[in-house]
């Protein structure tokens, strides 16, 4: 069996879904992104003063690309996915013999490839407004591709268990964005008082704008091998989650 | 070669209901076979269990040999299924719809293509191949659905109801198109409602019934077991009560109707010899009910 075709398959549509509905999918976050530079990075950024070194503007850029990478990779699959079981063409690739890390890898592939077109484009808006020279391309990129494919995953388990529109937008709404700004965005974590800083500590999504912010700026508040650990992680046991609830057909089969 | 071989199937949902409660049943290689039975009665789980939507409680399928446990890719591929509702995604083209399954089947892209040409000319869809697939009307959605269930080349086509709510013309036109689909050696598993379509097309039956096959026969010698049939006659001159005839039994029906009960070891001819001797003329004749609708009510009551 030629799997590959059937991947290949999957991804075209997955890509041609977003790319079709691109006033919904790629030009809200560009204008969002641009507003957040303007206010945030110019009209108050310039009396911050500098972050680590780095002006306000600068400092910010890697946590709002992050950000639409995180939000974008998300929404992408939990949407699709979602979409799919709730008009039944999910059926159309339970029936075919396309295994369950197929279908797994078609969905959690396409929301990266929009995490990553989000991103692009939002880094292009930021060059509008600063130039960054990038310290670490490596670190940079493997950033960029894990972090959108961990919070992939994340959306594809949350649309297994969807049962409503609503239930796609709880954890978007109430879970990734307010972690996403209590992810050291807009500040460092060295800014917060005592307590605050060690739990601002457990939230996992600081640990990548930081190893992103590192890879662009050089700077960071926590160490990079260890966000590289925690995100792994994180993907591994997300990817175990997925192919378990794909075997067992919950949320999907009778 | 068995097409299908189904062993102690079971199946009982989270809530308690078992609708399947050891089947076993088993389709030849090449055959027409119908699978009938009334609402509720389990069609609809076993063919999701052998189509893999639904997770069967326990028992054995078998498509081509292939173990749907051990081989379920290869079981898969034999398969094409037209369901009972519209599943496929209403934003498509009616093209990406069928490319996009051949894709799922591992067919490459330039044979996909190909197929997909083939499958919707021979469905009447190419036509259509660019509109988006929400806009084609009910009988197009169906015949897309066959498209698409036909673009693997599969050697077991399952039909779920594929004619519910479609126009009387459309149906035959698919009824002709089963019938060349059986004769290239595809075998075919049909449900329905319509029981004069199972009549015609199909060569084998099978009636499932409380989750329980309740028979199982060739068409033919089901048929054979019909000891009565009932037969509506227009007569020319009306009448004020039923002409007494001995050994059928007749009851008027409005005053130019009769209904006749007629036992087959008696036949029509001895009935229209005897209403013509009592000048009883008749001016047209016709089956009161599908001869498998009435077996099928006395099965399933």
């Amino acid at each position: 069996m030629n799997y590959s075709v059937a991947f290949k398959t999957l991804l075209v549509k997955e890509i041609r879904r977003f790319t079709r509905i691109w006033p919904q999918t790629l030009l809200p976050p560009a204008i969002t992104t641009a507003l957040y530079f303007l206010i945030f990075g110019k009209l108050i950024g310039d009396r911050i003063g500098t972050v680590h070194g780095e002006t306000y503007m600068d400092y910010i850029v890697p946590g709002i690309i992050l950000m639409s990478v995180i939000s974008h990779s998300y929404s992408n699959v939990v949407s699709s996915f979602y979409s799919t079981k709730f008009q039944h063409h999910i059926e159309e690739l339970l029936v075919a013999p396309v295994p369950n890390g197929v279908i797994l890898a078609g969905y959690v592939c396409g929301g990266i490839a929009r995490g990553i077109l989000v991103g692009c484009v939002v880094a292009g808006i930021s060059m509008l407004f600063t130039d960054i020279p990038v310290h670490h391309w490596d670190v940079a990129i493997a950033v960029f591709v894990l972090t959108s494919t961990l919070f992939a995953l994340a959306g594809f388990i949350n649309a297994v268990f969807a049962d409503s529109f609503d239930d796609i937008s709880i954890i978007p709404n109430f879970v990734l964005t307010p972690l996403s700004y209590l992810g050291g965005v807009f500040y460092s974590v060295t800014m917060l008082p005592g307590i605050w800083q060690t739990i601002a500590l457990g939230n996992p999504i600081l640990y990548m704008i930081n190893a992103f912010r590192y890879g662009l700026l050089g700077v960071s508040d926590v160490n990079i091998e260890l966000a590289f650990a925690i995100t792994a992680g994180f993907i591994v046991l997300l990817t175990a989650a997925s192919l378990l609830l794909l075997h067992k057909g919950i949320g999907i089969k009778n | 070669m068995k097409a299908l071989s189904i062993k102690q199937l079971k199946k009982t949902y989270n809530n308690g209901f078992e609708a399947l409660k050891g089947i076993n049943l088993e389709v030849e290689s090449g055959d027409f076979f119908a699978l009938l039975g009334p609402n509720g009665a389990g069609k609809s789980t076993l063919i999701g269990i052998i189509s893999s939507l639904v997770t069967k409680s326990s028992g054995s399928v078998e498509v081509f040999g292939y173990d749907l446990d051990k081989n379920n890719e290869r079981a898969k591929s034999c398969i094409g299924l037209v369901p009972q509702e519209i599943n496929f995604n209403q934003f498509e083209t009616v093209r990406n719809v069928v490319l996009n399954q051949a894709g799922y089947y591992g067919i490459p892209r330039k044979q996909a293509v190909q197929r997909t040409e083939t499958c919707l000319k021979q469905m009447d869809l190419w036509d259509k191949r660019d509109s988006v697939s929400r806009r084609l009307s009910g009988g197009m959605k169906r015949r897309l659905m066959i498209a698409r269930a036909m673009v693997h080349s599969p050697r077991l086509l399952i039909l779920d109801e594929p004619t519910a709510g479609v126009d009387i013309e459309i149906r035959r036109a698919m009824w002709q198109m089963m019938k060349e689909v059986n004769a290239q050696g595809t075998t075919i598993i049909l449900t329905t409602h319509y029981l004069e379509e199972a009549e015609s097309l199909c060569r084998s039956i099978a009636i499932i019934n409380n989750g329980q096959i309740i028979e199982k026969s060739a068409m033919n010698s089901l048929l054979g077991r019909i000891h009565t049939e009932h037969f509506v006659l227009d007569i020319t001159q009306p009448l004020t009560h039923a002409p007494l005839i001995e050994g059928y039994q007749i009851e008027l029906a409005g005053n130019r109707t009769l209904n006749v009960a007629v036992p087959k070891s008696q036949g029509l001819n001895p009935l229209f010899q005897q209403l013509t001797a009592q000048g009883v003329a008749v001016s047209s004749l016709k089956n009161k009910s599908n001869r498998l609708e009435q077996l099928f009510i006395d099965l399933v009551q």
